[in-house]
């Protein structure tokens, strides 16, 4: 008797099935889809674990990809070279790398001197750095839509040997860990240093100490000012890499609102990751497979009574999947998860009189 | 002094910290007034008074958070200027404060190293030299401790002990421990003394800040008593006693503000009954039962943090307690809310009026109504009656006397003693049968202490029984009919207010009441660790 | 009184100012784009042509109208829940579900009597709205999750119900692209036409009733009372036995009440049927209206019609000056950013700073945040 005629243990075991085959065959554009998240969470990270409350990462990173698509296409015009070996890279491309990340650092500057020094609310100032940089990309989007100035193309995607992606059982898992543009390659590296950085290092300590204790770290002789400024600047230096990675690594085009909420699906990867490096990036490779299923279940459906089932739901709870994956996280993992206890409260110094 | 005979040879050398004319002063108050403190090498310093004394206004300026307007300060007879916490660190001072600056996630050797990091190289930290560290210390000191351990699951009295391996860590020479027993039982506290005791002989100078006497009797060298900011007097422990410094420490004099009268107290009204809270695994009331008659003011003296706070929560509502009873009248309210309790005429005067008492951001007439806008006549149905808000703001204001141009100006803008005559004004006007004060005059310019004091006791004479919780001393004994004293969760006795002496409260308060010859353990339930 | 309301409008003015003067900054650093010239004048035409286009006419003043008023009414579901210390961002979400609501009953009930088929349409985007706004509410009260972030995705997550609605149930057969039917008598009438194209709907009263109504029950009942009290100091709230859950869920309920209205309005009045592909970014104005009205209701009347008018006289701005309707955008933007950041108006019009109001009013928003319910 085939297994799989059981009836509802069948189903969940074709279920199963049918996932391993779509992650297995679809491993690289899951890494790749993991990347703009991680590196949105990782930014989150770094500043709510020095107690920053951060919701414009979205915005950051809209910021981030209009900035590096723009500083990269006057690049390339101004020094045209062939793409290099290294990822397709040209000087332009490099040029507007590093302008999307210095980019995320300015925008976060900004954040960071809303909140911390201010002392404005950190969810408003957030918010405003969403609705500004979507006013003000939108608005160049259409000037240049009007005005189309020649683009830096992207950077490639490596690619690995034939004799590591045709093994066996393990093939797709090189492909999809070498099969990338810089971005995402770098990024396992990253979220590695960061947890170890963030755990075992002088900064770390400091880092997590102000957002859990700050007058701890005050009392100690800590900058927590200092500290959180840092941090939210570093954490901009993701948010910019993850802008890049819409324009620049993934794509090669700049269009209106084209994070599309990546950056608040980022802070529930946060969450539900437990303020980790390690945990936010795992948690975004599972956003980032809920979305894939989604194109996966159009384009490659299972066969059978699960194929009947799975494509009788409309491809719109696919693609609205991630956001009721995060509101159901957020719910369900919130009450109980602890978050550095002094996140989001503005701290004031005690004044040395 | 220094040169005493009777005094260890130790103290002969030079003194290892010398604070000469300290003056701070703050807006309305002399915090510290040129205050001389002489502390030598291989010392245990006591430093006694109350609260607001100044103690913690001086320690403050020696760790460099706070900058003294006069007055200089000697570290091995050398004049130094303390710019910061760091400053003070690298001198070689340290300070432990009453309330841990701990980080409860962190671990024992994280919480060590913060600030003063082992590293291993450039970036790492060397976590195991650290550990290795601490665990000599700790061994140096009589105790073996675990430097993984999380500090948040330790009990308070091996978070003590974190603190002051921090100091060590850092090789500091004068550690600064500010209240280190508040939160210990006995038997902590003992051992907490064998340490220190250790660290006075290896040529450590401690500087004990406390209120408690038998504590500071059995561990000084020496005795500093300070009252409102400035020092009244020095003592050798062997040359002085509990009564002695009790005097020092609260003086003789009690400042009366007005004349309460004779009480005629009637049935009991409100009962309390082996009411217990537990917070975070300790006990912060224990035991506790007590009752208020009617027609008369029940006062609680005791120095702040001895369950006060949570003992007047549960009586007025806001918190639910772990064990006991709490009866107004007839009703049982032990569990109600507190909208329950004010239904049922009980109404508080709380401590913290930006918190429960008035909304800073809200006009007056807002605030008056805030117990009682949703019946008539302040409201009909959902319909807010703004005419009858108005009209009582009007006549509260007259009534109770509040200065203010109008009624319609928002809270925040009044001074602290217009304030709490607006709470007043909502709390007292209506038929009470219990009223709880809590910190009534705190913040209080003095005109409007005594219109305070005089409501209360009018309150009093038309047959509300009222409990008056205050760490004024004076304020208790001028007010109260009788008098019950907390220390450690407990109440510890209950005194007439008409025989009732100022040393006499002052020493309850210090010392919970226990004999000068009983052991540390005797009669004090233990409390969880 | 005329001193105070001075004060309340010194810093929205002065915030105002300054965005004009950054949006001129940008409107001549990118003129070489908009109109192949560096033209030093052009924030001068821009801005005269905004105001042309929505105030130099009859036409001009009904569009305004037109335009603000879903901005009002969303605002105000900003502003509310502000009171209560809640932050509101998923207006779009409940605007897109109480207009496919509306466009779904409306189009089922387009040949019944006009009387019947208008109100039941109109309420029953409002109660859909309800009921999206009911969702984050509750999950704030009894989850804690914060209501940042779930509102945002239950935006993201309308757009899709909304796709699938309109390609699928709702999808008006024989039409040329994805649309729901026409709504037929279930259409507010149009109460004044000057020039065909420039209807003004029975809808633009709405907003000022609600408004009205807003300030009514904030202002004048207990339930008001409470719900402000909730926001300016939860501890005396609790002191004085108000219930917050309670508060938190009603309060996004009438704010998706509000927003739910504002979209039947728009399909209702303005456009008759629904795409698959509508988008609104009116949940992001609102969040603009509510701020600068400095939240109170009437506030976000003036906020809204200012607003309105921005967008009315937006086609005139590109048309006459060349710069892209999306300049409004960036001028609410850096509005908003000098709201927040209201220490540099402060600074330069040297304004004293104020007694309340702003950013320590809202400061129980984000320290509900962060995860532990217990905070």
């Amino acid at each position: 008797m085939n297994l799989l005629d059981i009836p509802v243990l069948g189903l969940a075991l074709q279920l199963l099935g049918y996932l391993v085959t779509v992650c297995t065959q679809n491993g690289t554009i899951i890494l790749a889809l993991t990347a703009p998240l991680a590196f949105g969470a990782l930014c989150g990270v770094m500043c709510e674990r020095s107690g920053v409350v951060n919701i414009g990462i979205e915005g950051t990173m809209l910021a981030a990809a209009f900035v590096g698509w723009f500083v990269a296409s006057i690049a390339s015009q101004a020094m045209p070279a062939d793409p290099s070996p290294f990822f397709g890279a040209t000087p332009g491309l490099v040029i507007g790398l590093l302008a999307a990340i210095v980019c995320g650092m300015l925008v976060s500057a900004i954040l960071a001197w809303l909140a911390v020094t201010l002392r404005a609310d950190q969810i408003i100032a957030g918010t405003i750095i969403n609705i500004v940089a979507a006013g003000i990309t939108g608005y160049f989007d259409v000037l240049f839509s009007t005005n189309p100035i020649p683009t830096a193309g992207k950077f490639e995607a490596f690619v690995p040997p034939s004799f590591l992606t045709d093994l066996p059982v393990v093939g797709w898992l090189f492909s999809a860990l070498l099969n990338q543009g810089p971005i995402t390659m770098s990024l396992i590296v990253v979220v590695i240093v960061m947890e170890v950085l963030l755990f075992r290092s002088r900064w770390g300590l400091r880092t997590r100490a102000v957002g859990e204790h700050p007058k701890a770290a005050e009392t100690v002789g800590i900058s927590v000012i200092r500290l959180r400024y840092q941090n939210v600047i570093l954490g901009g230096v993701f948010a910019g890499l993850a802008g890049a990675w819409f324009t620049i690594d993934f794509g090669n085009s700049f269009v209106g609102g084209m994070t599309g909420g990546r950056g608040f699906i980022a802070l529930a990867a946060l969450i539900f990751g437990r303020w980790r490096p390690v945990g936010a990036f795992l948690a975004s490779l599972l956003f980032a497979t809920s979305i894939a299923l989604g194109t996966a279940i159009r384009t490659t459906p299972p066969t059978g009574q699960l194929g009947t089932i799975l494509g009788a739901i409309p491809e719109q709870f696919f693609a609205a999947l991630p956001y009721i994956v995060t509101i159901v996280v957020l719910a369900g993992v919130v009450g109980r998860s602890v978050a550095p206890a002094a996140d989001g409260q503005p701290y004031e110094r005690e004044s040395v009189s | 002094m220094l040169t005493d005979p009777a005094l260890p040879a130790a103290a002969v050398l030079a003194p290892a910290l010398e604070m000469r004319g300290i003056t701070k002063r703050y807006p309305g108050v002399v915090a510290n007034d040129n205050i001389d403190l002489t502390i030598a090498p291989g010392e245990i310093h006591a430093l006694l008074g109350e609260n607001g004394a100044g103690k913690s206004t001086l320690m403050n300026v020696l760790y460099g958070l706070a900058r003294p307007d006069e007055g200089e300060i000697l570290l091995d007879g050398q004049p130094v200027n303390i710019a910061g916490p760091s400053d003070a660190i690298a001198r070689g001072i340290s300070m432990v404060h009453q309330h841990f600056m701990l980080v409860p996630v962190f671990s024992v050797a994280d919480n060590i190293l913060l600030g003063a990091e082992t590293m291993a190289n450039r970036i790492f930290l060397d976590r195991n030299e650290a550990r290795r560290r601490i665990r000599e210390l700790g061994a140096r000191f009589g105790f073996e401790i675990d430097p993984d351990e999380q500090v948040g699951r330790l009990s308070v009295g091996w978070q003590q002990r974190v603190e002051i391996l921090k100091a060590l860590y850092r090789e500091a020479r004068i550690l600064v421990l500010d209240e280190p027993t508040a939160t210990l039982t006995p038997q902590e506290t003992k051992e907490i003394f064998v340490v220190l005791r250790r660290l006075r002989d290896q040529g450590h100078s401690i500087i004990f800040i406390s209120h408690k006497l038998y504590e500071v009797l059995e561990i000084a060298d020496r005795i500093t008593v300070i009252r409102r900011g400035a020092v009244v007097g020095q003592r050798i422990p062997s040359e002085t006693n509990e009564d002695d410094l009790a005097t020092l420490m609260v003086g003789r004099e009690v400042q009366l503000t007005v004349d309460r009268g004779e009480s005629h107290p009637a049935a009991p009204m409100l009962r309390v009954e082996g009411l217990t809270v537990k917070d975070r695994g300790r006990d912060v009331v224990s035991d506790v039962s007590f009752e208020v008659r009617a027609g008369e003011i029940f006062g609680i003296a005791g120095v702040a943090g001895n369950g006060q706070d949570e003992l007047v929560e549960v009586v007025s509502g806001l918190r639910r307690p772990t064990a006991g009873k709490v009866t107004v009248g007839d009703d049982d309210l032990t569990m109600a809310g507190t909208r329950v309790h004010h239904q049922r005429g009980v109404s508080l005067v709380p401590a913290d009026r930006n918190r429960y008492g008035l909304v800073m951001s809200y006009p007056l007439t807002d605030n008056l109504v805030l117990t009682e806008y949703y019946a008539p006549p302040y409201s009909h149905g959902i319909l807010r009656d703004d005419a009858a808000i108005r009209n009582r703001a009007i006549e509260a204001i007259k009534e109770f006397d509040i200065r203010t141009p109008s009624p319609d100006v928002t809270a925040g803008t009044l001074s602290g003693g217009n304030q709490q005559k607006v709470v007043i004004a909502r709390e007292f006007d209506r038929p009470l049968r219990l009223l709880v004060l809590d910190q009534p005059t705190r913040g209080v310019d003095v005109g409007s202490v005594e219109f305070i004091h005089k409501e209360a006791i009018k309150k009093r004479d038309a047959g509300t029984a009222v409990l008056l919780v205050s760490a004024e001393l004076d304020e208790v004994l001028e007010m109260s009919d009788r008098i019950g004293v907390m220390y450690r969760g407990h109440l510890v006795k209950i005194i007439d207010g008409r025989t009732a002496n100022k040393e006499a409260v002052g020493l309850l308060m210090a010392t919970g009441g226990r004999e000068a010859a009983a052991t540390p353990d005797a009669p004090h339930q233990e409390v969880g660790a | 009184m005329i001193a105070r309301l001075r004060a309340q409008l010194l810093v929205p003015a002065g915030a105002i100012v300054l965005a004009l003067i950054v949006g001129a900054v940008i409107i001549i650093v990118t003129s070489p784009l908009a109109v192949q010239k560096l033209d030093l004048s052009l924030p001068l035409a821009t801005y005269w042509a905004l105001v042309q286009g929505s105030l130099g006419s009859i036409d001009g003043i009904v569009d305004t109208l037109r335009a603000a008023s879903p901005l009002i009414l969303v605002g105000l579901a900003v502003a509310l829940p502000f009171k209560a210390g809640l932050f509101n961002i998923g207006g779009q979400g409940q605007f897109l579900i109480g207009a496919v609501t509306a466009a779904w009953v409306g189009a089922a009930l387009s040949g019944a009597s006009p009387f019947v088929a208008l109100p039941v349409a109109v309420l029953a985007g409002m109660l859909a709205g309800a009921a999206y706004g009911f969702i984050p509410g509750w999950l704030k009260a009894y989850t804690g999750a914060h209501e940042v972030v779930t509102t945002i995705m239950l935006n993201y997550i309308a757009m899709q119900i909304v796709s699938y609605l309109i390609q699928g149930p709702l999808k008006a057969p024989g039409a040329s692209f994805a649309r729901s039917a026409d709504v037929g008598n279930s259409a507010l009438p149009v109460i004044f036409q000057q020039t065909a194209g420039h209807p003004a709907h029975l809808g633009i009263i709405f907003p000022y009733i609600a408004a009205v109504l807003v300030w009514w029950l904030l202002y004048r009942t207990t339930i008001g009372f409470e719900i402000r009290t909730a926001g300016a100091n939860p501890d005396a709230a609790r002191y004085a036995g108000m219930r917050p859950r309670f508060l938190i869920v009603l309060t996004m309920v009438i704010a998706g009440l509000l927003v739910g209205l504002a979209g039947a309005g728009e399909i209702l009045g303005v456009q008759g049927y629904m795409v698959a592909g509508y988008s609104t970014n009116v949940g992001f104005d609102a969040i603009t209206v509510a701020l600068l009205g400095r939240t109170h209701p009437f506030g976000v009347v003036l906020a809204g019609l200012l607003l309105g008018a921005m967008r009315a006289g937006a086609p005139l701005m590109q048309i006459s000056a060349g710069i892209p309707v999306q300049m409004v955008d960036v001028l609410q933007g850096v509005i908003l950013f000098f709201l927040t950041a209201d220490i540099v108006v402060r600074w330069v019009f040297r304004i004293r700073a104020a007694g309340s109001g702003g950013p320590e009013k809202l400061a129980t928003v984000s320290a509900s945040s962060g995860g532990s319910t217990a905070k």
